[in-house]
């Protein structure tokens, strides 16, 4: 042992570490945003698309001549879905690179992970998911959907159409189990009765016990918050048994991981979901955002849900609050989106409910045929109406917190 | 009554897909000591095979039961000769590689394909009715077809030569390879066919699961289980394991929710690992295959 | 045979790394920016949860499949009794005791029914995955210990971390890294005393050959149960840094990825030793951060590809192979005299 190699392991040691700093220099020629999102591991099928639509987003506006004459540069983590990740890379695009606002989360535990941080550093938060709403953050606007807007209109529907005994399945983790609480209060406000909930694990392949237990149950419809990769087996299984054509599913969490791509035609014909956007929606914006992405993507291109457009949308909203505010930093550029800032995209008008710090947007019905969601109903300008029961940000701005964390007791409901 | 009939084939049936989803790493474990962490990419690969042929408007039996055992066999013995070949007696090491294996897998998966690929296949034979409970028939197919399987791998261990020399090498390698049997040739075939009948569990399954790249990591920890609670015979070991662990998740996740039935699983694996340290087959039936 | 003064001795190069990383730990605060302090914090808390495998593993001869457990559980313990405290001084304490005997009673359960190997691997991971499932489904009001929501798979956020006895004064996240970095050295030179203690020579005469040791007259069950329990316990003080790291503490720890990749740690390390592991879990903190921000491959590609090549080409991990090309390359008189008497002994073995 002598001093040399000591020394030269340090010396690596500390240029290794010492290279996130020095990545971390401004440029003042370029507004810089971040996009975290999960683009490897089990969440990529909700992270691709997300990732695909915010690319096209900044490359929107930059051809558009960018914002305050200057370009927008997008700096894209992967989380890798890791929670641990999400806090790492928020913490670097706050406080290394320094950007003016970061986009991305898809579960809830990546949202809770980082909200924290990028409010102690003061960096404009955007969370573009659909969730189960009740997060009350001056620095944080959450532009998907909640359940007072796809629920709320899916259950009173498919009672009509199909009947008012309902079977509840869902995902075993918080979203999950506070969806379906949603889903209750929902069936209940409309004369319907629950027949059973039954909550499943991420990773359970096997329903068959489930689809017995719904056999014997006898409902007249099944509402489903089921999540990720291994549940769609539930939608395979449940049509192999026969029961998706006496049986119909309804869905709120159906689509967003290109689930209706995962099982076949037959298999998935007559659901319904319920989102702020199908690829169907016929607006010019949407028919003209689809063509580019087509132009630009061909066959590659990834079906579009919610998420995505949501995420393209999440981007423009904030280009247009830092428009209006002559300038990127985040007090203003908060301020600017609490003046109740529309925008016109691809599912129709998008505005900031100042209240709340989410979004008013369109919410649609849509069927499954064939692999391709028609649209049946149109609601336009919904209200996010279960964060509203909780969140006051015109009152008292200066809050940081998640009302329905653990459960519903907040917005007074079981 | 007819409750109780489909309770009974619901129990079935998982304790069938358990040991579907283990049976081909058993073989590989059983034969050659290693443990494949890149069973569940094996698996998934079966399911990609099915759904990418098919999509390209290949006959579903044909995919099935001959494209997806034989790409993954392929695999299997690419994976033998390039990478585990230079890590026998190096269990941990093993364990590592084929990790990395595992992650190499769904990054070219999904390089290749997406994050997600889009199918067209629905399970055939369409329903049976048991009273007022209606069910998969292609469950009850699968059922069929995992005692198939089983029965078709004691025929070639009891009946051929390769079995024959394959049972040899098992017992001791050493006295084996004095005898002139080549392990090398034994280790390559086994973990080639151990791959292969992976890659038809994968393929069978893949009409009634979701096939993703990412797919694998929901089988290979209760494979995993299964086969070590098991123990060491191959046969025996995969069908104790997965009757027993399959039979407790089961009755547990009709009694309680599917949740405690992966908990009830797991602590039956715990206790039973403690009660019989060398798996089911290291006490009872140990003579057996 | 082991007397205090053999002990210091052979820890001599255990002090050169802590003196170096004590230097180290003055110097970033100066050289490095705030985020990339306060992510370095989370490396550390990692390198102490491989730190923990290295002493179980790489002396003691037992393959934890599940050492993120204790890691977890000494996060989870941590916040919920720092929220039930309202200060973090006996939170501390508390992590480490709940990692530990947990850790007790699970290693009695394994080495008094003689398990070995494989077999110890997969209950250590089984474990694993029961907590992995159990807290995933924690959420809700109903799920609390005293005043703390266990929260699911949403997870708790820790309270930071104050001065002893003083709740009033929080650390600052560039604070925690010097508390981070002392407990990174302390845990370091503890391990290395240890395993230079007769305790810690018995240890690895059990690893070398279990059935030896036995004859010889040593418990081996006993032995291994505790270096079990010290691993677990340095593991929770891991933990606990962790959820200083991460603000947060979720199931997600205890996934079977994270399971897998402190064995990788170890591995890519070297088992055998104590630093190894160390630097091992920065280099590959540092790899996966890096391979977030580019877009040009996919991550998994490129770890699988890179475990792979590791196993085939580095198989005995990073310290000990360095070492014996240090070896090679340097014959000096000295070592040259060294390892011809060892090679004499081992001859005469």
């Amino acid at each position: 042992m002598t001093i040399s190699r000591r020394t030269f392991l340090a010396g690596t040691a500390g240029a290794v570490l010492g290279m996130p700093a020095l990545m971390g220099r401004a440029q003042d020629a370029t507004i810089r945003i971040a996009s975290i999102l999960d683009l490897s591991g089990g969440l990529d099928i909700y992270g691709a698309p997300m990732d695909v639509t915010t690319k096209l987003a900044v490359e929107d506006i930059n051809a558009a001549g960018g914002l305050l004459g200057r370009r927008v540069e997008l700096i894209t983590y992967d989380a890798q879905s890791s929670i641990q990740l999400y806090t790492q890379y928020a913490t670097q695009a706050a406080a290394g690179d320094r950007v003016a606002a970061v986009h991305g989360g898809i579960t809830s535990a990546s949202r809770e992970a980082i909200r924290p941080t990028l409010a102690r550093f003061q960096t404009l938060y955007f969370y573009n998911t659909q969730y189960e709403g009740g997060v009350c953050d001056y620095n944080n606007f959450c532009t998907g959907s909640t359940p007072a807007q796809t629920v709320a209109k899916v259950v009173p529907y498919v009672m009509n159409k199909w009947g008012k005994k309902v079977y509840i399945v869902a995902a075993d983790y918080n979203y999950g189990q506070i969806t379906a609480q949603w889903m209750q209060k929902f069936v209940a406000d409309n004369g319907g009765e629950t027949l059973g909930v039954e909550f499943f694990p991420l990773d359970v392949t096997n329903f068959g016990p489930t689809i017995n237990k719904i056999q014997q149950a006898a409902p007249n419809l099944v509402i489903s918050a089921l999540v990720g990769g291994a549940h769609v087996s539930f939608y395979r299984q449940y049509a192999a048994a026969g029961l998706n054509a006496s049986i119909p599913i309804a869905s709120t969490t159906f689509g967003v991981g290109n689930e209706h791509k995962l099982i076949s035609a037959a298999e998935g014909n007559g659901l319904i979901a319920a989102y702020s956007y199908f690829e169907a929606v016929d607006n010019p914006v949407n028919r003209d955002f689809l063509a580019r992405l087509d132009a630009k993507m061909g066959a590659s291109r990834p079906g579009l849900n919610e998420l995505a457009v949501r995420s393209y949308e999440g981007v423009m909203l904030w280009a247009e609050a830092v428009k209006l505010a002559g300038t990127a930093d985040r007090n203003p550029v908060v301020e600017a989106l609490r003046t109740g800032l529309t925008y016109n995209g691809p599912s129709g008008a998008v505005t900031v409910d100042p209240k709340t710090h989410h979004c008013i947007q369109n919410v649609y019905l849509a069927e499954l045929k064939d692999q391709t969601f028609d649209i049946l109903e149109a609601y336009d300008a919904q209200p996010p109406a279960d964060t509203q029961l909780v969140c006051d940000l015109v009152a008292n701005p200066d809050q940081s917190t998640f009302f329905f964390e653990n459960g519903l007791a907040a917005a007074g409901i079981k | 009554m007819d409750l109780v009939v489909a309770v009974a084939l619901q129990l079935a049936y998982g304790i069938a897909n358990l040991a579907l989803i283990s049976v081909g790493l058993a073989i590989i474990f059983g034969m050659m000591r290693v443990i494949n962490l890149a069973h569940g990419e094996f698996l998934m690969l079966g399911g990609y095979t099915v759904v990418v042929t098919t999509n390209a408007g290949v006959n579903l039996w044909l995919a099935v039961f001959v494209l997806a055992p034989l790409v993954v066999g392929i695999v299997g013995v690419l994976v033998e000769r390039i990478l585990i070949r230079r890590l026998y007696g190096r269990m941990i090491d093993t364990l590592l590689a084929t990790w990395g294996l595992s992650l190499l897998l769904i990054g070219l998966v999904t390089s290749i394909f997406g994050a997600s690929t889009a199918t067209t296949i629905s399970p055939p034979f369409g329903t049976i009715q048991i009273g007022r409970f209606s069910s998969s028939g292609y469950e009850l197919f699968l059922i069929g077809v995992t005692m198939a399987l089983a029965l078709a791998i004691w025929a070639v261990l009891r009946f051929t030569r390769l079995g024959l020399v394959a049972r040899g090498t098992m017992q001791n390698a050493e006295m084996a390879s004095a005898l002139g049997v080549s392990t090398s040739r034994i280790y390559m075939i086994t973990f080639g066919l151990g791959a292969a009948v992976t890659g038809l569990a994968g393929g069978l399954l893949a009409p009634i699961t979701g096939v993703l790249p990412t797919i694998g990591a929901t089988y290979i920890a209760k494979a995993f289980i299964t086969v070590i609670s098991g123990g060491s015979a191959i046969l025996a070991g995969t069908a104790a394991g997965s009757v027993l662990l399959g039979g407790i998740q089961g009755v547990f996740t009709f009694l309680t929710g599917p949740t405690f039935g992966e908990v009830a699983l797991l602590i039956a694996a715990i206790v039973l690992l403690r009660l019989m340290p060398r798996g089911i087959t290291g006490r009872f039936f140990r003579k057996s295959l | 045979m082991t007397g205090g003064a053999d002990t210091i001795r052979a820890m001599r190069p255990a002090f050169l790394w802590a003196a170096l990383a004590a230097i180290f730990a003055l110097a970033a605060p100066q050289m490095l920016a705030l985020f990339a302090i306060i992510n370095l914090t989370t490396a550390i808390a990692l390198a102490i949860l491989a730190l923990s495998l290295a002493l179980i593993w790489g002396y003691g001869g037992i393959l934890c499949f599940g050492q993120v457990a204790f890691f977890g559980l000494g996060a989870y313990a941590y916040t919920i009794a720092a929220v039930n405290f309202g200060g973090s001084t006996w939170a501390i304490l508390v992590a480490v005791l709940v990692a530990s005997a947990v850790a007790a009673a699970l290693g009695y359960f394994m080495f008094y029914g003689r398990l070995s190997d494989v077999y110890l691997g997969v209950i250590t991971l089984t474990f694993t995955l029961i907590l992995f499932s159990v807290m995933r489904r924690t959420s809700g009001p109903d799920w609390k210990i005293g005043k703390s929501l266990l929260g699911g798979f949403n997870g708790i956020s820790s309270p930071p971390l104050n001065l002893p006895w003083n709740p009033a004064v929080k650390l600052f996240p560039e604070h925690v890294f010097y508390v981070a970095m002392a407990a990174l050295i302390l845990c370091y030179l503890f391990a290395a005393w240890l395993v230079n203690t007769h305790f810690g020579r018995v240890c690895v005469a059990i690893r070398e050959n279990e059935t030896r040791a036995e004859l010889l007259g040593y418990d081996t069950r006993a032995y291994k149960l505790g270096i079990f329990t010290i691993g677990a316990g340095i593991a929770a003080i891991g933990g606990v840094l962790f959820s200083q790291g991460i603000g947060r503490i979720t199931p997600d720890v205890f996934g079977l990825y994270n399971a897998a990749l402190v064995i990788i740690w170890v591995i890519v390390g070297g088992r055998g030793t104590l630093a190894g592991p160390v630097i091992a879990t920065f280099a590959l903190f540092y790899l996966t951060s890096w391979l977030g921000g580019q877009q040009v491959l996919n991550n998994n590609l490129v770890l699988g590809i890179i475990l792979i090549v590791f196993v085939l080409a580095v198989p005995r991990g990073i310290a000990p192979t360095l070492l014996g090309w240090w070896r090679r390359g340097t014959v000096r008189p000295a070592a040259a005299r060294v390892r011809r008497r060892r090679n004499r002994a081992e001859a005469a073995e």
